[in-house]
């Protein structure tokens, strides 16, 4: 059944933009990337949007529908209610480029500065040999899409642009999370310079990223807050305060 | 102009767009804590009202000043002189400080206050209206990674609470005698024991708790102790956020109970 819905996309790039009206044709069991194909076929020819696999596998299709970090691709048109008008923007915490996309190379460069896994130097390749329980907490990272909407709605980076710099974000914290649990990685400081270095300390542990998080990973509970613990760990554990372990630790 | 406003974002003059009602669970977070701080501040300063025999309320517990009354000292330990400095101190001003540690470092608490009263953020892509944001990395905020510490005292505490839970078991011999003998459960009992038990599962379900029994391991099957352990405070930590709702609620109730009883308000009915 075919029904008429009001939408509202920004449209625009660096220089200037606003939100414009539109009314649109929609089908039962379509989502909002449809609907936005549908406007770009039939009203608005040179509409930006960037997408690919449909599935909410890719993590291209990243906008903010009604105000939340979403999957336009995953976001059914009748999980609002009829009548109601849907407002599509670009992401808020990346620079935009045109109408619903953003540059996202922040992510990009931030990955770069993560240190990759260090693999035991006295395994040779196919020796290494892990049981699935060491490895379990850090697949549940791998589930990752890459889609950035924990980084987009994470207020460090979106409500102050300055941080971007000293900052990783939630998607670079399970990352790093991912690795230091990791049973072989064999790179000793990735607790200090998760503190130091990426930010950790600046996460208030206010779970946006998880709530935004389409694949569903904890991303606080399993990732950051671990992590912050490791780092207490290191930095500020009363036990090893008293034992001096701590300065060992530093020495390290 | 930072933040969503920044010149190199979308140009959009809102400052969010969320039609949802975003600002209630940051409203009842806000009522609700506060409303228990200001109850809470009161009944630490009015240093009177807090013990009945056989009951003692938790906000008293354990009571360690020369000045609390008779019978509710900790095996009459009382090393702490009744006035401090020379002012006359509530002996739940000396104990306040680890629990309170322990609740305002707690990781699920942060997520609230922070979002409620600090509105860093209010909610989810919703902007904050602090120019200025450095997190939990300089002070004051830096000392929540006191919460560890706050945790193993914290544990101690529940000891304390939960031998006073136990001691609730006890009755007077035959009604109105001042006489006490075992075998009794009232009211207060219940009260006691269930905020001494949630209090428990407050503490065994804290993120540091999960990271302490097995969290901070590489390799989980080398320990399968500790991973069963990690398994079992990961499931209960699944609940923390309810854990601390539920039992900051029944401190609040077996204080305003045994603060009731204790002035002849209410009475505290036996079962047997």
């Amino acid at each position: 059944m075919t029904r008429k819905l009001n939408l509202r996309i920004w449209r625009g790039d660096s220089t200037d933009g606003g939100l414009k009206d539109v009314v649109v044709d929609v089908n039962e069991g379509e989502v909002v990337l449809d609907v936005i194909h549908r406007v770009q076929a039939t009203q608005m020819g040179d509409l930006a949007v960037r997408w690919n696999c449909k599935a909410g596998k890719c993590g291209s299709c990243s906008m903010e529908i009604n105000g939340k970090p979403r999957l336009a691709c995953m976001t059914q048109v009748a999980s609002f209610d009829e009548g109601e008008t849907i407002t599509v923007t670009p992401l808020r915490a990346f620079p935009i480029i045109k109408d619903l996309v953003t540059d996202v190379s922040f992510n990009y460069k931030k990955a770069m500065e993560i240190p990759a896994y260090e693999h035991p130097t006295e395994l040779a390749p196919g020796e290494a040999r892990m049981e699935q329980i060491d490895v379990e907490r850090s697949q549940e990272f791998r589930k990752c899409i890459e889609c950035f909407l924990c980084q987009d709605t994470c207020h460090v980076i979106r409500d102050h642009e300055e941080n971007k710099p000293v900052f990783a974000g939630p998607r670079f914290f399970i990352r790093i999370a991912e690795l230091d649990m990791h049973p072989l990685d064999r790179l000793k400081n990735r607790k200090r310079t998760a503190q130091e270095e990426h930010g950790l300390g600046m996460c208030n542990i206010t779970k946006c990223c998880t709530e935004v998080c389409p694949e569903h990973i904890k991303i606080t509970d399993n990732a950051i807050i671990p992590m912050k613990e490791r780092v207490v760990d290191i930095k500020y554990d009363p036990a090893r305060m008293f034992s001096g372990l701590l300065r060992r630790e530093k020495r390290d | 102009m930072s933040g969503v406003f920044s010149p190199t974002r979308a140009k959009i003059k809102e400052r969010t767009l969320r039609t949802d009602k975003w600002w209630l669970e940051p409203a009842i977070t806000f009522g609700v804590l506060f409303s228990f701080v200001i109850y809470a501040t009161f009944r630490a300063f009015e240093g009177a009202n807090y013990f009945t025999e056989p009951l003692i309320s938790p906000f008293y517990s354990p009571c360690l000043s020369q000045a609390c009354v008779e019978g509710s000292t900790l095996f009459g330990w009382a090393p702490v002189s009744a006035k401090v400095l020379g002012f006359a101190l509530s002996p739940a001003l000396i104990i306040l400080i680890f629990p309170l540690g322990f609740r305002m470092t707690c990781y699920y608490y942060r997520k609230a206050y922070y979002r409620a009263f600090w509105l860093s953020p209010p909610a989810c892509a919703v902007a904050e209206p602090h120019t200025k944001y450095t997190g939990e990395t300089r002070a004051p905020l830096i000392l929540q990674n006191a919460h560890r510490w706050f945790f193993y005292a914290g544990l101690v505490f529940n000891v304390f609470l939960t031998y006073d839970a136990i001691l609730a078991f006890q009755g007077p011999i035959e009604k109105g005698s001042k006489i006490m003998e075992w075998g009794h459960f009232s009211v207060g009992t219940l009260v006691l024991v269930a905020s001494s038990s949630l209090l428990w599962f407050y503490s065994l379900s804290c993120h540091t708790c999960r990271h302490t029994v097995g969290g901070r391991l590489k390799h989980f099957s080398k320990h399968p102790f500790r991973y069963k352990l990690w398994t079992t405070v990961s499931t209960l930590n699944t609940k923390h956020q309810q854990f601390a709702w539920f039992s900051l609620a029944a401190v609040a109730f077996a204080d305003i109970y045994v603060r009731q009883v204790s002035t002849g308000a209410w009475t505290n009915f036996y079962f047997f």
